[in-house]
């Protein structure tokens, strides 16, 4: 009952359906989280608040705190100043949080509300901060929003005060905290000394201890975001989500920025320590190289089992470019690429990418599921990865779907355990080849079922 | 780079005044560009020798959200630089909003060079929603000039400009550097925009005397200083672009109460009476 997607391509404009992205807050939200002790505020409808915090709730299934400006009719004529001035007040009195990061919503920005005037008029008790976002959800998606809010944090914490503090800062990218903290470990395996921000590990996968905590222990301490305007160099991961924010440090404090994809398989990976082991001069660990074996070992074992088939990925633009590499590397044939987000550079980068590994691929960003689903009818591919949002084009054209990227909806653990670093590599081996195989002993005619694969 | 804010009341003649005053500091050899924020794209229409200009909003709506620099800024006479924001059509859509996608647009476009001297906003009417305060928030424009001559519903826009600038000045820190006077020919004209910029301890920085040369060059799509460069009109404006140029007045308004303004027009105003 899933397939109603027409064959025939029919030029589209004005319409997207199944979009594959969401609102901008949802990004901003997300980043605020990875600050200790920070309260995301939502300058919008109680509606927009609601939605953002259950989205997040349902990928990452752990409580979203959030508070909003809750506005009304009044507010949408007279400019959300009043709310946004009594909510500041209202949430530091009772749940007393170290930061509030404000994003805005869609009815606050065609009102035109003038965020930072409204925080420099609000009460902020001594000791306490309040950094803010513009986040449009009509321009770009929640990568946006979330770069915004990254970028925020800089904007209005970060300072070089002349201490250099001999650190590298890391700017993740959105990502789970899995691979927030998978990031951390190499980074502490090479004894590098480093401020990662925002840090959703020991937040968004805390632990059940029986005793509900509005902070968790985990996320980018203030003073590490202030100290942030003394490190050496600003390592951004993904240039979507992450290099305004390392753009505003080289302008506000320079700090040196360099522009990385997200570690995702080996090539990327291997940048990454790279370029850490030269901005730090600390060698790569034995572990990690030890590591990187173990993949290749993997690779040696099971690439009959993946190698040549053709795969659709989907989402957000600096994981879709990480993956696509990562399947050339492996030797499968990515030849449907696809994001939300709109973006000519997206295009451009990919193209380059299946040109030099001579593939005749379709690439598109601000694209859309039913697109996607459009061009699988076409020509049917082996494999799709993607969100949840991908499993409606699996069921009906009986794809394996391996989940990766946000939002998951309809599975757990995805948000504990990495995608990034060697691990993460293994990880995405193990799923691929997994997904293949069980299709493959799932239609095995009884005669070919076999035991050992 | 000095980013400047021109607002008065609708129809008083902030594009016109804007455009002649840019033609005479492009004649100085400064690196101008005009930001129109009006919805009606008329802001450029006499650098640019005409419409010529597709707005901000248009090539949006047509192009989709990747637009390139040169998609929306034109050069005009003195190399003037020039972009449009433009707006939706009457009657629908918010027109505040696009005057904020169009300068943020144009921040992240990189519109902004060093080589800048001036960078003019030309806003319309009233400071009536957030949008239309864009150009006088953070880090935007610093110093604002309001446009106004003796009539009383021009003075009475311009004193609410001042509130608003007030508003913005104590947290933005954006300053009045001026009224300009676009002389209506009304009774004790310049005495009393002197006395109301008094009043508000700003200056009135420059007279412009009213010329229907202004009106004939508007005629053949140009600035007064390309029509008729050796008219008296055409020294006129290039006295204002001086006057701006070396203007070191920046203050906070002190706008006045209705019924302050009305007496300084009965004491001014009908003077001749």
């Amino acid at each position: 009952m899933w397939d109603y997607t027409p064959p025939e391509i029919i030029p589209r404009n004005g319409i997207v359906i199944n979009p594959a992205k969401t609102c901008q807050p949802i990004g901003a939200m997300y980043a605020a989280l990875g600050v200790h002790r920070c309260l995301p505020h939502s300058h919008g409808s109680q509606g927009c608040c609601s939605y953002h915090r259950m989205h997040l709730s349902r990928h990452f299934r752990d409580p979203i705190a959030a508070s909003t400006s809750s506005f009304t009719e009044g507010a949408a004529v007279f400019g959300g100043g009043a709310n946004l001035k009594t909510a500041l007040k209202n949430v530091f009195a009772i749940y007393n949080p170290d930061i509030i990061a404000v994003h805005t919503t869609c009815l606050s920005e065609t009102i035109g509300d003038d965020i930072q005037v409204y925080i420099n008029q609000a009460q902020v008790p001594p000791g306490k901060a309040v950094i803010y976002a513009n986040t449009p959800s009509y321009v770009g998606s929640h990568v946006t929003g979330f770069s915004n809010m990254v970028k925020g944090m800089v904007k209005g914490l970060s300072v070089n005060n002349n201490h250099p503090n001999g650190k590298v800062n890391i700017i993740p990218g959105f990502v789970n905290p899995g691979d927030m903290r998978e990031i951390k470990r190499m980074l502490k395996a090479m004894e590098v000394r480093f401020i990662m921000f925002p840090d959703t590990s020991g937040v968004l996968d805390a632990p059940l201890t029986g005793k509900y905590e509005m902070y968790p222990a985990g996320g980018t301490k203030i003073e590490e975001l202030i100290d942030a305007g003394n490190s050496t160099v600003t390592l951004a991961l993904g240039s979507f989500a992450s290099e305004d924010a390392a753009q505003e440090l080289r302008k506000k404090a320079k700090v040196r920025p360099l522009i990385l994809r997200n570690p995702i398989g080996i090539r990327a990976t291997d940048n990454f320590l790279m370029a850490v082991s030269r901005a730090t001069g600390q060698e790569i660990s034995a572990e990690l190289e030890e590591e990187r074996g173990q993949v290749i070992d993997v690779m040696v074992d099971l690439h009959d089992q993946y190698q040549d088939k053709k795969v659709a990925v989907f989402g957000d633009p600096d994981i879709v470019i990480a993956l696509t590499s990562f399947l050339l590397e492996l030797g499968m044939v990515p030849n449907y690429v696809l994001t939300g987000t709109p973006s000519e550079a997206f295009a451009k980068e990919v193209e380059q990418m299946l040109d030099e590994a001579g593939i005749k691929g379709r690439v598109k960003a601000g694209g859309d599921l039913f697109t996607l689903h459009q061009w699988i009818k076409e020509a049917p591919v082996d494999l799709l990865m993607g969100t949840s949002y991908g499993k409606y084009i699996a069921k009906a054209e009986n794809i394996p779907l391996v989940r990766v990227g946000f939002p998951i909806l309809d599975r757990g653990v995805h948000s504990y355990l990495p995608i990034v670093g060697y691990k993460g590599a293994l990880r995405l081996i193990e799923m691929i080849s997994n997904a293949l195989l069980d299709k493959q002993d799932r239609e095995a005619a009884d005669e070919d079922f076999e035991l050992i694969l | 780079m000095r980013q400047i804010a021109i607002y008065g009341k609708g129809g008083i003649g902030k594009s016109t005044t804007t455009q002649n005053l840019t033609a005479g500091l492009g004649e100085m050899g400064k690196q101008v560009m005009i930001v129109g924020c009006d919805p009606k794209a008329d802001s450029t229409r006499l650098v640019l020798g005409g419409l010529a200009q597709k707005s901000v909003l248009d090539t949006l709506r047509e192009e989709g959200e990747e637009i390139e620099l040169e998609n929306i800024m034109k050069s005009g006479v003195f190399g003037i630089r020039c972009v449009e924001s433009g707006g939706p059509e009457p009657g629908v859509g918010c027109a505040g909003r696009g005057i904020i996608t169009s300068i943020n647009m144009l921040e992240s476009l990189g519109a902004y060079t060093e080589d800048l001297d001036y960078v003019f906003y030309d806003v319309l009417g009233d400071v009536v929603c957030g949008g239309f305060a864009m150009p006088i928030r953070e880090g935007k424009a610093q110093e604002i000039y309001i446009v106004a001559s003796g009539e009383l519903m021009a003075l009475y826009a311009a004193n609410n400009i001042s509130k608003g600038i007030l508003k913005f000045a104590n947290s933005g820190g954006c300053r009045l550097g001026g009224i300009i006077c676009n002389s209506r020919k009304v009774d004790g004209e310049r005495e009393l925009l002197e006395a109301f910029a008094d009043e508000l301890g700003s200056q009135l920085i420059y007279f412009v005397p009213r010329d229907n040369l202004v009106q004939r060059a508007e005629i053949n799509k140009k600035t007064v200083i390309e029509f008729a460069p050796d008219e008296p009109q055409a020294e006129a404006y290039r006295g204002l672009a001086k006057a701006i140029s070396e203007n070191k007045m920046f203050v906070v308004p002190k706008p006045m109460d209705q019924d302050r303004l009305e007496e300084l027009m009965m004491k001014y105003g009908f003077l001749g009476l």
